[in-house]
């Protein structure tokens, strides 16, 4: 007996019409449906506010925190340099917090330094050693044996422990190696450095000119933030770079300049801007002197002249100079960051500082501003009673008269046996800067290494640096510490807090700790009179009558604007002996040196030889960044950029491994090659902070090249003793593995 | 008056430099797997040396009016949400992967978990009054979100007053992502 | 004209997609390969049966619904491997969605399994019958009561479940091809004629499989001469697809790319154009023309060219996106 036929149907229908009214045309099914919007509860039970030290910029962020583990790093609406917006780094600190290669443990050298052989100590055995034989090297050899690199504001409690011990020989990469020559400059012709942060008003300028300076790929928070302000409201750039960098995509007028020759193109507007009476006369009359001397001098340097040095069109020169007038004086030259580019960089320095002078922009809007600080009186310790002796890091009879920081590079050579010196260097101590890449001439930073007495390192990470340490100190990451109160000149006075947002990691210690403990043991604690950091940012913050209650919950605190230009009211003074704007620097000229910016000719590279620059990426801090494998998502190694019809004469492929061999023979690691029309066939790049070889940084090991295993020379700023590092020439060839 | 919201994301490629905060904003904010991203930036190089032009765009799902994907999909785990969003239900979702098939974006991927993922506008941000995290973090304020249906908006003005494209118009989806040009 | 230099760089990198799509792997050109077989041997099977509802002639031709079940088992084996989240693979039952061509797909396969069943019970000789009712499991009382049952109902149905095996065999050939093309993002995918494509390939694998057996010779006349109506249109159907690319403009010329000068192009034109669908047309017609003894030859090349034509598919679709444009 089977079922009928009419039944099959009559049972299909049924069955195909329940299905059909179940589903409907919809697919949400009897309450089957779970939520559909996952959250991935990223926001934690608990947000701190703190200021970031991804880079040096130190916006303030929140750090979301969620089961004592952070899960994000968002901006401090509150916070002036960030206003609640972030770079890329400074979303990054999750990787550093949690970079499975942090330094956990003090460690102790067993084998010969260099070899990288360490033992893991108790802390109190490793402070008792570096205590121990610091102290040796000062009674053996003085306080001024001793020598401190440092980087980062952490780096503030060793600088006071140095002071106190009697040394006055710390330095950082970031004077002599990077921005040195700019502040100088500045401070010569308006008394005043440029600082950090720069006291650049951008947000409000119509013209703002970048002379090799590349925002956007260099993403210092503020700057980039008041970049895009400026487009937005009209603003136009003029972008002197050999490189189409970012800011060339986006510039009115992109000038692909000879590499070296950018004094010449300064000269040449400053002698269009004269020529045709386009500077602010009012302003100069009233605030500068010199300016006689300076249009006789701009007199030869006519756009046909700097057409032959810097290969610009004539016409360019011309058009850019009264565009670049046009507009003052709301119109701002960018003092740029690193300046350490040829020897001759205060002169350059000074061109730009001469040429804003004639745009009359200086303490005025669109231009620069006079920073403000937030008023807090000083930390209530004993003052130093020793005198330093002057830090040897000037060659033996050379003399850098307008150096305002101690040179790192030439500490490093105090230190050397082979460099004859009064007071030779006998130990280091180094805080958070890898000097094997941050310094030029990687062999003779070596050298120094292996023949100094004692050294100890201080660091985050095992960076190269910390392979050639007597003694290694694992130090908190900033999210996990309190740092000194920052109160740096900005457009508006603020005060900021650093403070944990997590406990230690494994053994880490913050600096301040480790700084006092020394200085206990090396019978200075009174220098660091209290129980712990939080009672002395206590007293201090009451001291300055500022709630720490109310710091601690906003990160920071916002002090009343003031004036910070003329058109706000504010009367302008120079700290110049002549109380003016120096356009003619008669301090110079007493020192031997061109009082007016003077153009030297750069070296010219052999038959496919190449300049190689390098600069930044968006979303790495150089070498500091570089095994943040958060970060390395996005950019994991640098390349190498070379003209694309250059690289097809060379026979090379977009994408394929290469090897540079530079002047002096020395040969890169591998790099991939980027065969670009973005770069002027002359001259390479490729961004800085690659190719590390501490095998213990896990993640960066071995990944792109380091261009410093290429700056094996340098040109010597005769001002202010910088470092020129952009004198490098370098041959490209296939990579044989 | 407004009518039924039309959830929209306008890039203003002048202003942005291609830094990526909005990248890592994204995986930090949506706890997204290493080696995966909802969203990227794309830079774009034009002519020969000298004469050259660039334009950087911060891409994601572009969250289409008429989307492929939703089309697509056998469960129903792509479907729209508030303001057209495009979400998928990950309980739904077989990851028969058809739907990264049919999207001319290429905005999608498989999650290490099974399902598969894209870029959600920040729906569980929106819903609580908040931006996207993307948009909020973006250093240059690149990034608008909103309502376009409503006038009185930031996306609908900025449409409304500059030069604006989409990505592969021909696709024929309708997509709610515009670049400022 | 002059091309213009563009240089792109993206920061995606992500598993499956960049730096070129590959999110279907061999299980979706297997699975379509056994899906078109089937559909081809219930096109043929029915197409056989429906000029008069006696039952078929040649044994294979009785067995050939129950094998065909097992292959799309095997078929539907393989789409289940090849999804990501596998314990969510019911959902694919708990709703249907009209302009999804794989919610379609979904339902046709779990339609095809009792249909075909009733197909291959109505088909099956007496002899064959007396043969499964003789097997030790059917011993049991209620196990041979509910076979007899079960083959009274499908004698009873036959008809209705031929039209049904014809119908449910055209949308289950001509779906996986519609699926893609549906997915116009790929732009090799992009062209309506996928549909009948797969279809007429499905008939021809269908028919090819069944010439592997040995088959009564006025069905496998019938058979053979199905086969070749089929490779015909189906290389029709190819030869459209290239001239859509050809003229298909920017897209059109990456779409076809691949197997007009690139890394595909060798199968394409030996494994499957030549190997699967000229060489066997040519047996097949000497066979019909010269009444030659059939051999295995034919049919095994069309099978390996069938496959082979999926596999240069959905590879080719993935490797061709939108992006590619400039």
């Amino acid at each position: 007996m089977g079922i009928s036929r009419r039944k099959f149907i009559q049972i299909s229908a049924a069955g195909g019409g329940a299905a059909a009214l179940g589903t409907g045309l919809m697919t949400n099914m009897w309450g089957l449906t779970p939520d559909e919007v996952s959250d991935p509860k990223t926001d934690g039970d608990k947000v701190v506010a703190t200021f970031c030290e991804m880079c040096f910029w130190k916006c303030g962020v929140l750090a979301h925190v969620k089961d004592g583990r952070v899960t994000k790093i968002v901006g401090n609406p509150e916070h002036p340099l960030s206003k609640g917006r972030l770079c890329p780094r400074g979303t990054g600190g999750v990787g550093l917090l949690y970079d499975p290669d942090r330094l956990q443990r003090p460690l102790v050298r067993k084998e010969a330094r260099g070899e990288q052989v360490f033992e893991e100590v108790e802390w109190d055995e490793a402070l008792d050693l570096v205590a121990t034989k610091l102290q040796g090297v000062i009674d053996q050899h003085g306080p001024e044996a001793l020598a401190l690199f440092a980087h980062g504001c952490g780096g503030s409690w060793f600088t006071h422990l140095f002071k106190a011990l009697g040394s006055a020989n710390h330095a950082g990469p970031s004077y002599a190696q990077c921005r040195g020559a700019r502040e100088s400059a500045f401070e010569l012709t308006f008394g005043a450095p440029v600082g950090s942060p720069e006291v650049t008003d951008i947000e409000n300028t119509r013209v703002l000119t970048l002379i090799g300076a590349h925002l956007g790929e260099n993403m210092h928070n503020t700057q980039v933030q008041e970049l895009a302000k400026a487009i937005e409201a009209g603003a136009e750039l003029v972008v002197v770079d050999p490189r189409f960098s970012t800011a060339a995509g986006k510039a009115k007028y992109w000038l692909p300049i000879k590499p070296g020759t950018d004094t010449a193109l300064l000269l040449a507007w400053m002698h269009v801007i004269v020529k045709e009476k386009l500077y602010d006369q009012d302003y100069l009359e009233r605030y500068a002197v010199g300016f006689e001397q300076l249009a006789a001098h701009l007199e030869d340097k006519t756009p046909e002249w700097a057409f032959v040095q810097t290969t610009i069109p004539v016409d360019t020169i011309v058009e850019t100079a009264r565009f670049i007038a046009s507009r003052r004086p709301t119109s701002l030259v960018h003092p740029g960051r690193r300046t350490s580019w040829y020897g001759d960089d205060t002169q350059r320095a000074r061109a730009v500082a001469v040429l804003n002078a004639l745009l009359g922009n200086w303490g005025r809007a669109g231009g620069f501003y006079i920073p403000t600080k937030f008023k807090i009186p000083k930390a209530d310790t004993p003052a130093y009673t020793l005198t330093p002796k002057t830090p040897p890091d000037m060659p033996k009879g050379t003399v850098y008269p307008f150096a305002g920081e101690v040179l790192a590079d030439g500490l490093r050579n105090a230190s050397l046996p082979s460099e004859p010196n009064d007071y030779p260097i006998k130990a280091w101590m180094v805080y958070g800067t890898n000097l094997n890449q941050a310094l030029p001439d990687k062999k003779r930073t070596l050298e120094a290494l292996q023949n100094l007495d004692f050294m100890v390192a201080i660091d985050v990470l095992p960076a190269e640096i910390c392979g050639w340490a007597d003694v290694v100190l694992p130090e908190n990451t900033y999210l996990e510490r309190y740092d000194d109160l920052q109160t740096p000149g900005f457009r508006t006075p603020f005060l900021s807090l650093r403070q944990p947002v997590v406990d230690s990691l494994y053994e880490s210690k913050p600096g301040w700790w480790i700084a006092q403990q020394l200085a206990e043991r090396m019978g200075v604690g009174e220098y660091f009179p209290f129980d712990d950091v939080e009672s002395y940012l206590a007293e201090r913050l009451e001291k300055a009558g500022v709630s720490f209650e109310k710091l601690k919950k906003h990160g920071v605190i916002n002090g009343k604007p003031e004036a910070i230009n003329l058109d706000e009211g504010l009367e302008l003074t120079f700290d110049t002996p002549s109380g003016k704007i120096e356009l003619f620097s008669q301090r110079m000229a007493d020192a031997g040196l061109p009082p007016l910016p003077t153009f030297t000719a750069p070296d010219e590279p052999g038959p496919n030889e190449f300049r190689l620059l390098f600069g930044r990426t968006p979303t790495h801090t150089f070498g500091r960044t570089t095994n943040n494998r958060f970060l390395s998502e996005i950019y994991d190694e640098n390349v190498l950029w070379l003209n694309a019809k250059v690289a097809k004469e060379l026979g090379l492929e977009n994408g394929e491994q290469v090897v540079m061999t530079n002047q002096d023979g020395v040969v890169s690691l591998p790099i991939k090659l980027k065969a670009t029309q973005r770069i002027r066939h002359d001259c390479a790049f490729m961004v800085h902070g690659y190719g590390h070889t501490a095998p213990k940084l896990a993640f960066a090991f071995e990944r792109g090249s380091c261009d410093t295993d290429m700056v094996t020379k340098t040109k010597i700023d005769p001002a202010m003793g910088g470092t020129g590092l952009n004198v490098n020439f370098v041959r490209v060839e296939r990579w044989q593995a | 008056m407004s009518g039924t919201p039309r959830y929209t994301m306008v890039v203003d490629t002048k202003k942005c430099v291609g830094c990526k905060a909005c990248v890592l904003a994204c995986k930090a904010e949506n706890a997204i797997p290493d080696g995966y991203c909802r969203s990227w930036i794309v830079e774009e190089i034009r002519g020969e040396f000298p004469l050259l032009s660039a334009e950087l765009r911060s891409e994601r799902c572009n969250h289409c009016t008429d989307a492929p994907c939703v089309a697509a999909c056998p469960t129903g785990a792509s479907h729209y949400s508030d303001g057209g969003t495009v979400i998928v239900t990950r309980d739904k979702c077989t990851g028969c992967k058809a739907c990264i098939a049919s999207c001319p974006y290429d905005a999608r991927f498989v999650h290490p978990e099974g399902f598969v993922e894209k870029c959600t506008f920040c729906l569980h941000r929106v819903r609580r009054g908040e931006q996207p995290a993307c948009v909020e973090i973006c250093p240059t304020q690149s990034l608008h979100f909103g309502d376009v249906n409503d006038r009185e908006s930031e996306v609908a003005q900025l449409l409304a007053a500059r030069a604006s494209k989409v990505l592969h118009e021909e696709a024929g989806t309708n997509p709610n992502l515009y670049f400022l040009v | 004209m002059r091309q213009e230099t563009l240089e792109i760089v993206t920061t995606r990198a992500n598993p499956l997609i960049d730096p070129a799509l590959h999110v279907w792997g061999w299980e979706i050109p297997l699975y379509l390969f056994l899906g078109g077989v089937v559909a081809g041997l219930m096109v043929v099977l029915a197409g056989l049966s429906l000029k008069s509802t006696d039952r078929p002639k040649s044994k294979a031709v009785q067995l050939a619904p129950f094998l065909s079940l097992v292959l799309l088992s095997v078929g539907m084996g393989a789409l289940f491997l090849d999804l990501s989240n596998k314990l969510n693979v019911y959902r694919f039952y708990l709703a249907f969605n009209p302009t999804s061509p794989m919610s379609w797909g979904s339902w046709i396969l779990v339609l095809v399994y009792p249909v075909v069943l009733v197909t291959g019970l109505s088909s099956l000789s007496d002899e064959l019958r007396a043969n499964l009712m003789a097997r030790g499991f059917m011993q049991k009382p209620s196990v041979a009561k509910l076979m007899r049952q079960a083959f009274s109902f499908a004698d009873g149905a036959r008809r209705p479940a031929l039209w049904a095996t014809l119908g449910l065999g055209i949308g289950l050939g001509a779906y996986t091809g519609l699926l893609l093309g549906t997915l116009t993002a790929r732009l090799a995918w992009n062209a309506a004629i996928l549909g009948p494509l797969f279809l007429t390939s499905g008939v021809s694998t269908g028919a090819a499989l069944l010439l592997l057996f040995k088959l009564d010779e006025a069905e496998e006349k019938t058979i053979v001469r199905w086969d070749i109506v089929a490779i015909v249109v189906e290389l029709a159907l190819l030869g459209l697809m290239l001239i859509d690319f050809g003229v298909g403009g920017a897209a059109g010329e990456l779409a076809g790319a691949s197997i007009l000068g690139g890394s595909w192009t060798p199968w394409f034109w030996s494994v499957v154009v030549i190997g699967g669908l000229l060489v066997p047309l040519g047996l097949n017609l000497i066979e019909v023309n010269k009444h030659v003894r059939a051999t295995l030859f034919s049919p095994a090349l069309i099978l390996l060219g069938g496959l082979t034509l999926r596999f240069v598919l959905v590879a080719i679709g993935q490797e061709s996106s939108f992006s590619m444009i400039q």
